[in-house]
């Protein structure tokens, strides 16, 4: 039967590296398919728990995306929600445990967050529009690709969170004391809450800006 | 008493699910087109945290809380099952959407066919699951003060929705920016209702 043998499909073929990139912009789970806001914003006050939280949902998009992509033919089509939720948290429950044990202080900074992972709409989203529906492999790379997309605005936003609110970058203080002197005073208002929203509000405009496409016609 | 009236006000103004904690941002950006659906929706909201977060807080009680298994033998009484609440707690929610769907079809028609929809929808919503886990790291002292903050939070989830739909519903006829329109003009508005909502963070309860 080696007449049935296709060639195999190089592992970083176009169509996979298109899968890996286009979350980064064009279909951005955060900006444009409007997938997993309710943890993205919480946790973006700091540098580092928005670069935690990033890793965190890298790795359970990542795995139970495959998990599910290998699982795809023995689930009956009626209970997949149940199915997909349960693999969902175990890994959610193992993330919680890693970061218990090795970073305890950011795993209370994120407090519910990590829990909350399990109810990110960006997992359950691909997991129903993508692994279900394809190989592994490619399943794989959908999941660190819509991780990474999430990840990026997540840290673009605790990037400019945490310079003008708290003048430090990761933790390390970037605006020199002599500006204070001069009368630099950080911006409060950039550490609460509502900020998150207004910054994410600016760079869906950028975005947009920038990619016509997308501009809604209302 | 004086203390579940506290915990009721403070969920719905002070520690607002949208506001403080942007919990249940994805079902809140998608159906806050129109006032009447945010309306069903965020009513179905209150109905399931009111339900929930007192299961939950029953669990957590009996079940998952260090030492809780006490009450079946003193042998447990070192028994940790916390790191279990994740996925109780998720399955605990997705049933009783289920069941409550199911009862509401039962004995009110009019309500299943005003809330009938949404339903399924919040089985997903991170407000639910985040009310249960709030209230578990808040270690709230009775089943009365757990549920005065599932139903405070629900209603402050309510107040949040329909306010952001009314004021989509006029935004229509303002000229936004073209790359503005839609996702981001919502965005900015949620954050400058935020700000409005922190002016009650000033009162002490």
């Amino acid at each position: 039967m080696s007449t049935e043998i296709k060639e195999r499909e190089p592992l970083f073929s176009a169509k996979n590296v298109k899968l890996l990139k286009n979350p980064l912009n064009l279909s951005n789970p955060i900006t444009v398919q409007v997938l997993g806001i309710c943890s993205a914003l919480a946790v973006t006050a700091k540098l580092e728990p928005a670069i935690v939280m990033s890793i965190s949902v890298i790795f359970v998009t990542a795995i139970s995306n495959v998990v599910i992509s290998v699982l795809r033919n023995g689930i009956p089509p009626r209970i997949r929600i149940i199915v997909q939720l349960v693999v969902i948290a175990t890994m959610v429950i193992l993330v919680d445990q890693v970061l218990k044990a090795f970073v305890y202080d950011v795993s209370k900074q994120l407090s519910v967050f990590v829990g909350l992972i399990i109810t990110n709409c960006i997992i359950m989203g691909r997991l129903e529009a993508f692994a279900m529906a394809n190989k592994p492999w490619p399943s794989f790379l959908d999941g660190i690709g819509n991780g990474l997309g999430y990840g990026l605005i997540l840290v673009v936003i605790a990037f400019l969170r945490e310079l003008l609110g708290s003048g430090s970058i990761y933790g390390l203080q970037i605006i020199p004391h002599q500006f204070y002197e001069m009368g630099y005073k950080n911006n409060g208002l950039m550490i609460l809450p509502p900020m998150a929203l207004i910054v994410v509000g600016v760079i869906i405009w950028v975005q947009r800006h920038y990619t016509r496409d997308l501009i809604e016609k209302n | 008493m004086q203390e579940i009236f506290n915990i009721f006000i403070k969920s719905i103004f002070v520690d607002n699910m949208i506001f403080a904690y942007f919990l249940g941002m994805c079902s809140y950006l998608a159906v806050s087109k129109t006032v009447k659906t945010s309306v069903g929706l965020g009513a179905a909201v209150i109905f399931v945290l009111g339900i929930t977060v007192p299961v939950d807080y029953l669990l957590n009680e009996y079940i998952l809380r260090p030492g809780a298994l006490y009450w079946l033998d003193g042998s447990f009484a070192d028994v940790d099952l916390s790191f279990l609440s994740f996925i109780m707690f998720i399955a605990i929610i997705a049933s009783m959407v289920q069941l409550v769907e199911m009862i509401v079809e039962k004995f009110s028609p009019t309500l299943y066919s005003s809330l009938g929809i949404f339903l399924p929808l919040i089985a997903v919503n991170c407000a639910i699951l985040g009310g249960s886990l709030f209230m578990q790291e808040r270690e709230y002292q009775s089943l009365a003060q757990a549920t005065s903050f599932g139903l405070g939070s629900g209603l402050g989830w309510f107040l949040a929705i329909v306010g952001i739909a009314a004021i989509r519903e006029k935004i229509r006829y303002s000229d936004v920016p073209a790359p503005l329109r839609g996702l981001g003009i919502t965005f900015i508005i949620t954050g400058l209702m935020g700000i409005a909502f922190m002016s009650f963070l000033g009162i002490k309860l």
